[in-house]
Formats: structure tokens, sequence, C-alpha cells
């Protein structure tokens, strides 16, 4: 039985998931503050996304735990996935609904009231700087844009905790800029952000770093002691040190 | 201007779907032997330029040749000494890899044992598995075989549609080593990709954006035209508020969040770094790094898309 420590908004301790033969992830530890930049960094097929399943609800894990915002997610998942958001990479609006309707969708799917998903939506497309597309069809959007939307619509139940899946892949360059200056001012009214990402400048930009090979997180540092660690440039080189380890 | 045979030759190719412009009066020139970059976010025509100059897709207007074929008359010529590996995955998920490759080979009327010395080096990787169904290889494994089977045929001219989308830096940096590798071969390689950092490793390449080529020129040069002075600014204590105070300070530019440093330029001829320090200390910013840099292909696509 784990003690809650209220700094955390994420505890692991010894999470493995097996599938038949096959251990995807194993025996792996970590914990994110409240408030934390975390890039949650790994090969290809190293385990990420079973983690994130797992960290989300989708997936139960084999052995050990997960705690969110000290809430066992093994008994609790539906009180945990009212406080998460989750953006997958492969874009998932509906693309035959304005953005409004995107927005009051998911947020009938939380449960908030009709007065509460108009109060939100204001303020998150104020927020993003997305009014003007209030009423256009999701679908004729510029790619960049729907991303956006996509984060946007990721905060409509107020999470304390996002998970991004590749927020950026592809992307146009100042967009993504736009992203990171978000996810730094939500991270200033403590709002937890786990990011994975194959963008290592990207991996710059967190307090926090994980690094997964084979289903073990073989490194878990700040950036800036990652490179000093390894006597790397930038994390680019970090990475391929670990990884080909 | 470029002399000798090209590779690829293109005047004012233009495509639309329904309302939207996915190609608007597109020209460029490829030298054979060319390590050639598409760079540019989602959207930006990368993939439909890549389709019309293979021939999958007939441009609404405009004409190219391919090595010296004409676009559209002499298409098939094209497909015989292409090869192309698309962003989708496009292999059979029911037979296994050797059968693939088997089947791409033939197809062009060659065989794996012909060419095999080109996609040695890849191949290496996935022959152990080579008896394995395809739809139960590794998304890495996956994309190495689509390489091996473009390949095999030995083209002159190879496409390949953000091949690096979605892999980790191990296998971004191993299949930019291979595309050098078939460099020398010589092949000519046009490339896609939204790494703009990729532009790097290519000989020329062109910046895209919704449609359009905003510039054209070999990476070195086209950073070149990034005139202003570049400051990468950090502070160790609040980036947040870094990024803030910077982007209220009166002087500023630009100010773009760029891994571990901001990337700043100022309004003015000369910038006094002291002034800079002086006015984010007031701020409530300590612990600040004001240094030179050298600006990116990123840098420079920005300042080409942000005065729109």
């Amino acid at each position: 039985m784990n003690i809650y420590n209220p700094e955390y908004a994420i505890e692991v301790n010894h999470l493995t998931k097996e599938f038949g033969e096959f251990t995807a992830v194993n025996d792996i530890s970590f914990n994110v503050k409240k408030g934390e930049i975390f890039g949650f960094l790994g090969a290809n097929g190293a385990g990420k996304t079973t983690v994130i399943r797992m960290l989300i609800g989708l997936l139960r894990a084999t052995k050990g735990d997960i705690l969110i915002n000290g809430i066992d997610i093994r008994y609790h998942v539906e009180e945990v996935k009212k406080t998460i958001g989750y953006m997958s990479q492969k874009f998932s609006l509906y693309n035959d609904l304005t953005a409004i309707e995107n927005m009051r969708f998911f947020g009938g799917i939380y449960g908030l009231s009709g007065k509460e998903i108009r109060e939100r939506s204001d303020e998150l497309l104020d927020q993003f700087k997305l009014q003007p597309l209030r009423k256009k069809i999701v679908g004729s959007l510029p790619i960049g844009w729907k991303q956006k939307l996509a984060f946007c619509t990721t905060m409509i139940h107020q999470p304390s905790i996002i998970f991004l899946d590749e927020p950026t892949s592809g992307v146009d360059p100042i967009i993504r800029r736009q992203f990171w200056e978000i996810i730094y001012e939500l991270s200033n009214k403590l709002i937890t952000i786990l990011v994975t990402t194959h963008n290592m400048d990207e991996a710059e930009y967190c307090h926090y770093t994980s690094m997964m090979v084979k289903g073990k997180i073989i490194a878990l540092d700040s950036p800036l002691e990652l490179k000093k660690q390894y006597n790397a440039q930038n994390m680019n080189e970090v990475f391929l040190q670990l990884a080909t380890t | 201007m470029i002399t000798g045979m090209l590779a690829i030759e293109a005047h004012g190719l233009n495509k639309k779907y329904n309302t939207k412009q996915a190609l608007d009066d597109i020209s460029l020139a490829v030298k054979q032997k060319e390590l050639f970059g598409l760079i540019g976010p989602d959207g930006a025509g990368k993939t439909t330029l890549l389709r019309v100059l293979n021939t999958m897709l007939l441009p609404d207007s405009g004409e190219a040749k391919i090595e010296g074929h004409e676009l559209i008359k002499e298409y098939k010529s094209i497909r015989e000494i292409m090869g192309y590996m698309p962003g989708r995955f496009s292999l059979y998920e029911d037979l296994n890899v050797e059968e693939n490759l088997t089947f791409y080979a033939t197809m062009y009327g060659s065989s794996i044992k012909e060419n095999q010395h080109l996609i040695a080096p890849i191949y290496a990787h996935i022959e152990p598995y080579k008896k394995r169904l395809v739809s139960k290889l590794s998304g890495g494994m996956k994309q190495k075989l689509a390489l091996c089977c473009a390949l095999i045929h030995r083209p002159s001219i190879m496409f390949l549609d953000e091949p690096t989308r979605g892999i980790d830096p191990v296998s971004r940096k191993d299949l930019w080593k291979l595309l050098q590798e078939l460099k020398k071969e010589n092949i000519t390689i046009v490339v896609s990709t939204a790494y703009m950092d990729e532009a790097d490793l290519c000989d020329r390449v062109a910046l895209m954006n919704e449609g359009k080529i905003l510039d054209m020129d070999s990476p070195e040069n086209l950073k070149k035209n990034f005139t202003k002075d570049l400051f990468g600014i950090r502070s160790s204590d609040d980036t947040f508020g870094l990024i803030r105070s910077l982007k209220a300070f009166e002087h500023a530019h630009t100010v773009y969040p760029f891994g571990d440093y901001i990337h700043y330029t100022d309004i003015r001829e000369k910038v006094v770094v002291k002034d800079l320090l002086v006015y984010l200390e007031s701020h409530g910013i300590a612990d600040v790094e004001v240094k030179n840099i050298q600006p990116s292909i990123e840098d420079y696509f920005i300042t080409l898309t942000a005065n729109k």
C-alpha cells in the first residue's frame, strides 16, 4: 500500500504489463510532480503507448500500482477519467461538426451541464485564440488549427493532468510554438502535462524526462542533467546514446 | 542556372481538390544524383507534389519531365525508372517479408538477387524475419521493408514520402545514413519531411507551405537569407515568465521557443544585450543567459510564413 504524496500528480510503482509471453512494460517506477511538463521519451516499440494506456485507464496493469492525484486507478477508474485529458496523435474530433459542436459533444460526454459547456468553451476558445473558428466545420480547417482545436477540446472538463501523444507531429513551426506556449502556461497554473514526442527539440522544453527502452525506464532526469551526465550537446545525442547502448 | 540533364523539371503545376488548391503553380528543377528535400508542415502539398511527379496523380495544369520523359505522355517509361515509398504503409500484410520483396522485384522484371547489394544494409535488419507475415512486423520493420521494396528494381529516381514520420531518433539517423549511401549509387532522391532540421541533410530543398514553394536552394544558402541578428535566451528559472516578458518588451520583433532556448530578434539594428538583461531583471527573471546564435532552416521558415 502506498502513502499518497500530495506533491505528485502521477505515481507509478513497479508497473508491469504482459501480453501472453511478451513483457511490454517491465517493472517501471516514476513520479510526475504537479505542474510538471514531463517528457515521456523512448524508441519505437519500447512500450510508451502501453504505459499511457494504463495511465489513462484504458488498459489494466499485470502488476504494480498507478496513483493519479492519489487515487488508485485499479479501483476508481471512472473517477480518475474525469480528472484527466488525453489527446491522441490521431486526429480525434468530428470533421463534419463545427468547432463549438465538437466542444459541446465532448463536454456532454464528461457530464458537463449546458451552462458549464457554454462558459468553458468560451473561456478555452479565448485562451487558445480560436474564437473565429467557432462556427467553422472542423473538416475545412488547416491541419495545424485542427490540432490546436483538439488540444483545446481536451481541456473542456478542466482536467488537472493532460496526456499528449505526439501532439505536434507534422504541425507547422509557428503553431507548434503556440502549442508549447500554452503548455507552459498550463504548467504555470499547476496543470500537469505528460507528453510523448520523437522531436528531440521538444524534449528540451520539458522539466523532466524519462527514457524507455525495451519495456524499461533506463534514464529519468531533467534534460539539463541528462545532457551533463551523457556529455551531450542536446537531447538528440542523449537519445542516440541511450537507445543504442 | 542548372545545366545538364535534369532528373526533374516541372513548370507551373497546379492541382485542386474541390476548393482546396493543393498545388499552386509549382515549378522546380532537381539535378541528377541530387538528394532533394520537400520541407513543410502537413497540408503543404508535399504528398500531392510527389504523387504528381511520380505519375500517380494527374495535375490540373502544368508540365513536367522526369529524366527527360514527359509526365503524362510517357508515364510508363517513368514508372520503370522510379521507386516510390508512400507515406502510408503499402505492403501486402498477408504475405511474408520475402514474398513481398519477390513480388515487387518481379513486377519490375527484376529479382532479389540482381540488386541485393543495394538493399543489403537495410535488409540485414529484417532478414532474420523473412518468413514472418508482414502483419506481424513492428512499424519500424515494416518501414524498412517498404524501402527495400521501392529499391529492389534499382530505380534511377526515388520518391520517399515522409519516411521519418513517427519514427524515433535512432531509426531517423539510420534512414538518413542510408539515403546518403544511395546517393553514392547515383540514384536521385526526392524526400519529403515535416522535420525542418532534416533539411540540413539534403543537397537542396524546397520549403513548402499551403501548396506553394516559398523558397528553394541549398540549406546553407537559405540560412543566409535570415539577415537579422538572432539571440538564444534562456533562464533556468521560469521559461513561461521569460517568454511573456520578452513578448512584452517594446523592442521585441520575434520571440519563439526553440528547445531549451528562446529565439529572439529585435526591431532595432543594434541590440545591446545589457539592456535586455536589465529589462528582464526588472521583470523578475533571474539567471538569464543570452548568446548570439546561427539561424536554422526552421528560423528562416518561420520568417517566410509569419509575414502573411
